[in-house]
């Protein structure tokens, strides 16, 4: 009983203040406050006109996706050295790939604007966004995907070497396959991530802002903050879609190799 | 009998770990042949070695008059049965054992019928739309099988195919895979470290201990005429006594500790005549007892029962002969109206020089 009640406490205080989000996304009214005015779809249509949220969502897109390729196949990489089993340094090499999770955002996008303008002398683009999330994705993919490796059997590989294919036919034709929802889940992984990076989006994006770049451009002017509510709806239900689908994926290719539920995210 | 591989001078080393040591071994075509040993004996490196997963640090792997150094084991006229069986879960079962066939050449027609065909073979038609992660263990190992055998290889490898079924399928599968090598013709080398099995299915065995062969041959010699103490300890029970032994004419004059004086034939001293202190080695099912009026001709030794162990065909006693520090073990056929003794009573153990095996010391 006292466990109930701590559960719900517990998401109560996790969950109230994204609830308040919707409610005030369909208020009619500019101030955030209680009571209610009414009901309006007037911010969603606001959002719906703007064109330079359009042109940051669309970057923000763009990056993600980007990222979530660039980070997903380092990550396949470096989880299939680390499940070879002579491999000379691996435990120190892993580690220093992994650093980037524990380094302050803030460090790694000053560090990055100096070389990037001072050494190297590149112009801001979504591109120089998309080498700094990179950076920062690929811990988590990696992470994910060792799972997926460490768990293979190494008996497949050498059963299709044995059966005639290559290196490279192997793990084209029975590790790919085998680490698929790992992939899946490591390209969710870091898209959502690079979805709403703020802090490094904001030190190297160009003349076309990001959209968390964007959401914190709109909050220097109150009126628009009921708009920012309305994007923040979409957000969350999009959230929430990304992760029942990463979930999908996850459990579809437990079931499709018959293994047992270990946990997920959901 | 023609040989199919040759093992020359193979060594190999993890590091200063000396995995294979001076291994020279020739397995000929049609053979049902063994590596057997503990765990860590080398088996399954040398298994390894002639599948192409593993270089041999120095000497050579010949596989049908041809030099395998640098040739990978895809290349190689191998194709082995995993331990793990190694089916792919993502395929079903026909894709499974289909697998091999990608770069054959063969139609879609005609590699359906292989694949039935294979599938047949091992008991498993009609199951080709299964989804591989469905098997039961014993039908996981048939797919592993019609998967290796469809490419139809020169030689076949099996690493500890049975060690993971219960006992009942383990002694099916055993029949089933003499009969299947049989029936193929195809060079089996399996390894194993159950000395049954390896008596059971093998045309010969090789007894391997730290890297090295300890004896090779066929499966009556290792267990009759085992060449060491630690052959004939691994291979099946044996009583181990204190003696000495010299060559004589007639044959091999031994002097065995509680037993007295006996003349055996020189073929039982398979590791050679140590001359002077041995230890001659005696098998549970070479000793009897004589039982309540019964008569024998052959030599006997007073003993007393020490220990009963009722296997319901087979009893074991242990008993204790003046003069023999430990007790020896011996085997009785429970036949009709042969009683089970108890422990403590006087009784004759009945031996036969001829069963006596000289190991050197």
């Amino acid at each position: 009983m006292t466990l109930r009640v701590y559960a719900i406490a517990y998401l109560i205080f996790l969950y109230a203040p994204i609830a308040l989000l919707p409610v005030f996304a369909f208020n009619d009214g500019t101030i955030i406050a209680f009571p209610l005015q009414g009901f309006t779809t007037d911010w969603f249509a606001t959002l719906w006109t703007t064109q330079a949220l359009h042109d940051a969502v669309g970057n923000s897109l763009f990056i993600a996706a980007l990222t979530a390729v660039f980070s997903t196949i380092l990550g396949v990489c470096a989880a299939r050295a680390g499940a070879l089993p002579h491999f000379p340094g691996k435990t120190g090499i892993l580690g220093f790939v992994m650093l980037p999770l524990v380094l302050p955002e803030i460090i790694v996008a000053v560090s990055l604007l100096i070389v990037l303008r001072q050494i190297l002398d590149f112009d801001l683009s979504n591109w120089t966004i998309i080498a700094a999330h990179t950076l920062i994705c690929t811990p988590f993919s990696i992470a994910i995907l060792n799972g997926a490796f460490q768990n293979l059997d190494p008996a497949f590989e050498e059963a299709a070497l044995d059966l005639g294919e290559t290196r490279w036919s192997a793990f084209r034709l029975v590790i790919l396959p085998l680490v698929m929802p790992g992939i899946v889940s490591s390209m969710l992984i870091a898209f959502t991530i690079s979805l709403d990076e703020f802090i490094i989006a904001f030190f190297l994006t160009g003349s076309n802002p990001t959209m968390p770049v964007y959401i914190w451009g709109l909050l220097r002017f109150p009126a628009s903050l009921p708009v920012v509510m309305a994007l923040g709806t979409i957000l969350v239900a999009l959230s929430i879609a990304l992760l029942a689908l990463a979930e999908y994926f996850r459990r579809r290719g437990l079931a499709r190799v018959g293994a047992t539920d270990a946990g997920g995210f959901v | 009998m023609k040989p199919l591989i040759t093992l020359s001078g193979v060594n190999k080393y993890y590091g200063d770990y000396h995995a294979l040591r001076d291994i020279d071994l020739t397995i000929n075509e049609g053979e049902f042949f063994s590596l057997l040993g503990p765990s860590g004996c080398g088996k399954t490196t040398l298994l390894r070695a002639i599948a192409g997963f593993e270089d041999a640090s120095s000497g050579t792997v010949t596989i049908d008059g041809r030099d395998m150094a640098g040739v990978s084991a895809n290349h190689r006229p191998t194709n082995m049965v995993f331990q793990s069986y190694a089916i792919f879960p993502h395929l079903t079962v026909a894709g499974n054992v289909a697998f091999g066939l990608r770069k054959s050449g063969l139609d879609k027609r005609a590699r359906g019928a292989a694949v039935e065909d294979a599938l047949d073979m091992v008991g498993l038609g009609g199951y080709g739309a299964r989804a591989a992660h469905a098997l039961s263990g014993g039908q996981r190992q048939r797919v592993a099988l019609a998967r290796a055998l469809i490419l139809k290889p020169r030689v076949l490898l099996l690493d500890e195919p049975l060690s993971a079924l219960d006992r009942k399928m383990r002694e099916q599968m055993q029949v089933e895979l003499i009969k299947l090598q049989r029936s193929v013709g195809i060079t089996f080398i399996l390894v194993t470290h159950d000395q049954e099995e390896a008596l059971v299915m093998s045309d010969r065995i090789a007894v391997m201990f730290e890297g090295g062969i300890g004896q090779m041959s066929d499966p009556e010699t290792l267990y009759r005429r085992p060449a060491s103490r630690r052959v004939a300890d691994f291979i099946g029970k044996m009583n181990f006594l204190a003696g000495t032994a010299t060559r004589t004419g007639q044959g091999i004059e031994v002097e065995v500790q509680g037993l007295g004086r006996a003349t055996v034939p020189p073929e039982q001293a398979p590791g050679g005549v140590p001359g002077g202190a041995c230890v001659i080695g005696i098998r549970p099912e070479s000793l009897g007892l004589l039982f309540d009026g019964e008569t024998t001709t052959a030599r006997t030794a007073d003993a007393a029962v020490d220990e009963v162990v009722y296997y319901g065909d087979m009893t074991y006693y242990d008993v204790r002969i003046d003069g023999i520090d430990r007790p020896l073990t011996l085997s009785m056929k429970n036949l009709i109206g042969r009683p089970v003794l108890d422990v403590g009573m006087r009784t004759q153990v009945i031996w036969d020089e001829r069963s006596l095996v000289i190991l050197p010391d």
